[in-house]
């Protein structure tokens, strides 16, 4: 039972994330790049959850993008769910308090993502000035997902703790 | 966390598998782009319904966001508009009166010119006389300014320009004027074609048709509508050959010796802003053997 509602909320979180980026993200004209909300949950379970959390939220999120959006199902199925697993492992240095750690986390995780997303898909399109796209791509996206993790870590902190108390009150 | 770790497989043992599912997939969608389309389809149909409604909501809102943005331009713009047209309105206005004030200014350096021969001081009008029943005004210059008493003054017209009155009071720093519309002002006038006499009569009756009288004229004399009247050489007062008006009608009188009418005077005394005072005055012998 636990476990059904634990998976229908995660389910929905990523549902909601991947609606909001692919919707309202998108007409916020002034933001010419938007925050990668999808990579926030993905890291967010992996970190916060541990890595059966990241691997399984991570392959969600990436299958979603990639029957939605993608040419090619499992590519970026794969980096999310690494992604979600590598973040897995620091949860043992998970502190509810820090945030210093998720961010540095957080940063290095986006910026693997869009580095495997640019090896993958443009460098071997011999698209070669990485300049550019660190730039005007990478360098954004990484500023406005810090940026809205800064806003959303604490909530969602907070999110699961209710829930954690609140299952442990059930199974009491 | 703990308790229910034994239930669980490896994390590591579940990424493998799922990684090795993940290649497949590449692998087989490199391979053929049909792959999957099945799978494509069923998460299409869930997910974009929710993506329109979203999309619904997101263009209400920023729709709403870009209409109060525009509403706030716009009205900055109406504000600024606003202040823009009534310095303009102000800016015309002032416009306006400086064009009446050349155009008057204009009449008045012709009149200058059309009587060159005399030296003249301008002077403006500066009050009426209070009553209704005078038509004087006062100028602002006075003896001071070399205006002195029986000075002809005259003034400009909107077809040029003519007599107005004479200087019947000096100040220090201003002078009266009567004007020859006044009740009480004759001035001897002649025809200016044929030196026929005659006299220019104010009238109170007529100050308001801009008219005056023209009388005791000459039977004989030959007299017709828009004939030009000028002030005669044997005036005592006024400088000979200054307008006054035109004829516009005659008759002659029941005495059958004389004719009288009226005529239009040049000058439009009901709004003169500036004048023309002559400071030369009529010689005559009397005034010299007074002397």
């Amino acid at each position: 039972m636990k476990k059904i509602i634990r998976l229908i909320l995660a389910v929905l979180i990523i549902l909601v994330a991947y609606l909001l980026q692919s919707t309202l993200f998108q007409k916020f004209t002034f933001l010419s790049v938007a925050p990668n909300l999808l990579l926030i949950v993905t890291f967010c379970f992996g970190f916060i959850k541990g890595k059966h959390y990241g691997v399984y939220v991570g392959f969600l999120c990436g299958m979603l993008i990639d029957l939605m959006h993608g040419d090619v199902i499992g590519f970026q199925t794969l980096i999310y769910m690494y992604i979600g697993y590598m973040n897995g492992y620091f949860n043992k240095l998970f502190f509810d308090e820090d945030i210093t750690l998720p961010l540095v986390l957080l940063i290095l995780s986006d910026f693997l993502y869009s580095m495997y997303y640019y090896v993958f898909a443009f460098l071997l399109h011999n698209r070669l000035d990485i300049q550019y796209y660190f730039i005007h791509i990478m360098m954004p996206e990484l500023f406005f997902t810090v940026l809205i993790t800064v806003f959303l870590y604490r909530p969602l902190l907070w999110i699961n703790r209710k829930f954690d108390s609140m299952e442990e009150g059930g199974t009491k | 966390m703990k308790n229910r770790s034994h239930v669980r497989i490896p994390a590591k043992i579940i990424l493998i598998l799922l990684t090795v599912v993940c290649l497949v997939c590449v692998v087989m969608s490199i391979a053929n782009p049909s792959f999957g389309s099945g799978a494509r389809n069923t998460a299409a149909s869930v997910i974009v319904p929710m993506q329109r409604g979203l999309n619904t909501v997101g263009s209400f809102f920023t729709t709403k966001a870009k209409d109060r943005q525009k509403l706030r331009e716009l009205q900055k713009e109406n504000k600024e508009l606003t202040e823009q047209l009534n310095s303009l309105n102000e800016e015309i206005s002032s416009l306006i009166q400086e064009r009446d004030e050349l155009t008057r200014y204009r009449q008045l350096l012709d009149l200058d010119g059309s009587y060159a021969d005399y030296t003249k001081i301008a002077a403006c009008v500066i009050s009426g006389d209070p009553s209704n029943w005078n038509d004087v005004f006062v100028i602002d210059k006075g003896s001071d300014d070399g205006i002195a008493v029986d000075m002809n003054v005259i003034g400009a017209g909107e077809n040029g320009g003519g007599l107005v009155g004479i200087v019947y009071y000096v100040g220090k720093n201003y002078a009266k004027v009567r004007s020859i519309v006044n009740d009480d002002s004759n001035v001897s006038a002649m025809i200016a074609g044929n030196s026929e006499k005659c006299i220019v009569d104010g009238d109170l009756k007529l100050i308001n048709d801009n008219q005056l009288n023209l009388i005791q004229l000459d039977q004989a004399a030959e007299v017709k509508e828009g004939d030009m009247i000028v002030t005669s050489n044997i005036s005592n007062k006024f400088l000979p050959n200054l307008l006054i008006g035109y004829v516009t009608d005659i008759e002659t009188d029941a005495n059958q010796l004389t004719q009288s009418g009226h005529i239009r005077p040049v000058v439009d005394f009901k709004h003169l802003n500036e004048v023309l005072v002559i400071t030369q005055l009529k010689y005559t012998g009397n005034e010299e053997e007074e002397k």
